[in-house]
């Protein structure tokens, strides 16, 4: 275990195919510019997942994705990071097989069963603008993300929707994502925190248990911000 | 086959198509590629392969380099007698339909083709030759995902074998596409290598899921790890500025277009025309004529300024761009319209780190996009909100524009439809 802070990027040899690169690099980013210490680490998944403070799964096609659920049920690591309260950000893919169960290739397929929801196939895809209101408790301005899913997703009782849509589908045209613990999924590409600044800095929030951060330039994230909402009708 | 001898039902369909290209270009209202094929297609439904009919024919479809591959290898063919090709870049049947019209009775054609139509294109004009270049990611929220396009291809040339196919051993997905082809029968398929930079979409063997394993030794070579798929031996390659044969000739091409890319696009267009009986010794030299594809490698001058255009649509055809840009003062123009796909996440996919030390300008629909991406990337940059501007703000010498598809037109129309 190193002192600086560790980001995992699980599978990117089979998730990453909406730029989800980008939510790593965010973060590191973010991270440096509050002089926190930080190290990427790229998993490939013929890897055991490392330990890390933040772990991020992104987006990718049916077969790499059921393939991924199933290494990832092998590997355990990243219910153990779950269990020990470590970061998770999921998007699309990466979110659905968070679940109990996913469809991939016109199948059923087990999920991790990590977070209390499932998906399937919904009756059109997704594909626009996503914008909702995040959950009060988390303090975060409005979500904006670009989406892209055949998926619905089902949240059971035991977990709270990242946001409510004021724009797009998100999970099922009235709730968007998940909230549980310390693991956060969402159907959001841009990538997710080129457009959501301060959802980037909660999750180093949580990994370091700094209270607040300092606050950095974001001129450019904040245009970027109020051009998407305005695109999706909302400012 | 002679444009005389078209069923009148066809014959009657090019002539409106062609009429109707002229008034679109007469109107200022595009270069015609489209609309003519569209109006031909509603009266003869077939009349693709009507006019298709008793051409030898040559098709290029990847996901980057085929308008410049269809250029090089129609400026090829043409040692032979005359070519009739799509060359504005209008790569769908209706594109088609209009340029053989538009071209009359050619013995010959070399036609681009979107990757998502050659199955259909090849039913309906079964070619002598088809190349295929690469795939990789593009237009994330629309286009068919890699691995799928890949198999698409792979049963769309199990339905024409006869056809001979010129594929890129590099490529994974490009094999596996051509890997059945090739099994079926010797000499079916012409393996070319031109080295390919971008590997993001290649990590997973499409056959059987195994990781591609890269060898330490050999930057080019590729294999499955279950080895079921495996790099064939490619029997043309390049060098940085040549060519080599399946005799191992070296053949100079002094190109007019920048980068190792088109040398590897050279290559292509040299094993085509050998299949058409072209010797490359032959070819070479009409390559070298080709100074810019469709606006594509432009240089126009304007206020002092040599301005070069370099079209980018996705994160392989970037990392291209940055190997041909000079060290200069660089303009980055992103739209995300239809034909760019909506999704701009790709910006991510694309490591800018190459512009760092020069001056950057961004423009765009979607410009901010790219700020926030090129802050992250530790590129610094200057906005500018018009494509005036951004010429003012650089000294006068060259400045490379590097832009997506409708940012590129949309520069392109400021500097008068530069073709």
């Amino acid at each position: 275990m190193s002192s600086a802070l560790q980001i995992v990027w699980v599978y990117p040899d089979l998730l990453s195919t909406y730029g989800d690169r980008g939510n790593m690099l965010i973060l590191a980013h973010r991270a440096r510019m509050r002089g926190i210490p930080v190290d990427t680490v790229e998993v490939r998944s013929d890897q055991a997942l490392p330990y890390g403070d933040i772990y991020l799964i992104g987006g990718g096609e049916d077969g790499p994705q059921a393939l991924a659920a199933q290494r990832l049920a092998a590997d355990r690591g990243l219910h153990r990071a779950v269990d020990r309260r470590a970061v998770v950000f999921a998007v699309c893919a990466g979110y659905q097989l968070l679940g109990t169960s996913f469809f991939a290739k016109g199948a059923k397929c087990d999920g991790l069963g990590l977070v209390d929801l499932h998906s399937d196939r919904g009756p059109t895809r997704a594909v626009g603008e996503l914008a909702g209101d995040i959950d009060p408790a988390l303090g975060l301005p409005m979500l904006t993300g670009f989406e892209n899913h055949g998926g619905r997703t089902h949240l059971g009782p035991g977990v709270k929707p990242l946001a409510k849509v004021r724009a797009g589908i998100g999970n099922d045209g009235a709730t968007e994502g998940v909230w549980s613990g310390t693991v956060i999924g969402t159907y959001s590409h841009g990538p997710a925190l080129s457009r959501n600044p301060a959802l980037a800095d909660l999750l180093l929030r949580w990994a370091t248990g700094e209270e607040s951060l300092a606050a950095p330039d974001d001129t450019w994230p904040t245009r970027l911000r109020g051009e998407r909402l305005g695109a999706a009708g909302l400012v | 086959m002679t444009e005389n001898k078209l069923p009148l039902r066809a014959s009657l369909a090019a002539s409106v198509s062609r009429t109707a290209a002229a008034l679109s270009r007469a109107t200022g209202r595009g270069d015609g590629s489209v609309i003519g094929g569209r109006l031909g297609m509603m009266i003869d439904p077939d009349l693709l392969a009507h006019l298709a009919a008793g051409r030898r024919i040559a098709l290029v479809s990847g996901t980057n380099g085929k308008t410049t591959t269809t250029r090089f290898t129609a400026a090829a063919v043409g040692v032979l007698g005359e070519v009739a090709t799509n060359s504005f870049g209008a790569n769908m049947p209706t594109g088609h339909t209009s340029a053989l019209a538009r071209a009359g009775a050619t013995p010959y054609a070399v036609l681009e083709v979107d990757e998502h139509y050659l199955a259909q294109v090849l039913r309906a004009t079964t070619p002598l030759v088809v190349a295929l270049l690469n795939l990789s990611r593009d237009q994330l929220d629309r286009a068919k995902e890699v691995a799928m396009m890949a198999q698409l291809w792979r049963v769309a040339l199990a339905d024409h074998p006869d056809v001979h196919v010129v594929a890129n051993a590099d490529d994974p997905m490009v094999v596996y596409a051509a890997a059945a082809h090739a099994a079926a029968g010797a000499g079916r398929v012409t393996w070319f290598s031109a080295g390919q930079r971008w590997r993001e979409d290649a990590h997973v063997c499409p056959a059987c899921g195994a990781h591609i394993e890269r060898d330490e030794a050999d930057e080019d070579a590729w294999r499955c790890a279950t080895g079921d798929l495996v790099r064939p031996e490619p029997q043309w390659t390049v060098d940085e500025s040549g060519v080599i044969d399946p005799d191992g000739v070296r053949h100079e091409v002094k190109l007019q277009l920048p980068g190792k890319v088109n040398v590897g696009n050279a290559a292509t267009a040299l094993a085509v025309a050998h299949r058409f009986g072209v010797s490359p010794a032959d070819a070479a030299p009409r390559l070298a004529e080709v100074a810019s594809v469709a606006g594509r490698y432009a240089q126009v001058d304007r206020d002092g300024r040599n301005i070069r255009l370099l079209l980018a649509k996705n994160p392989a055809s970037w990392l291209e761009a940055f190997d041909m840009a000079e060290e200069q003062p660089t303009l980055l123009s992103i739209n995300a319209r239809d034909p760019d796909g909506f999704d701009t996440s790709w910006l991510f996919d694309v490591d800018f780190a190459p512009l760092r030390g020069r001056q950057v300008l961004i423009t765009g629909d979607r410009a901010y996009d790219l700020a926030v991406r090129l802050e992250v990337n530790d590129v610094p940059f200057t906005h500018v909100k018009s494509f005036d501007e951004a010429v003012a703000a650089v000294p006068p010498g060259r400045l490379e524009v590097i832009a997506n598809y409708t940012a590129f037109q949309d520069i392109r129309a400021e500097l008068d439809r530069v073709v």
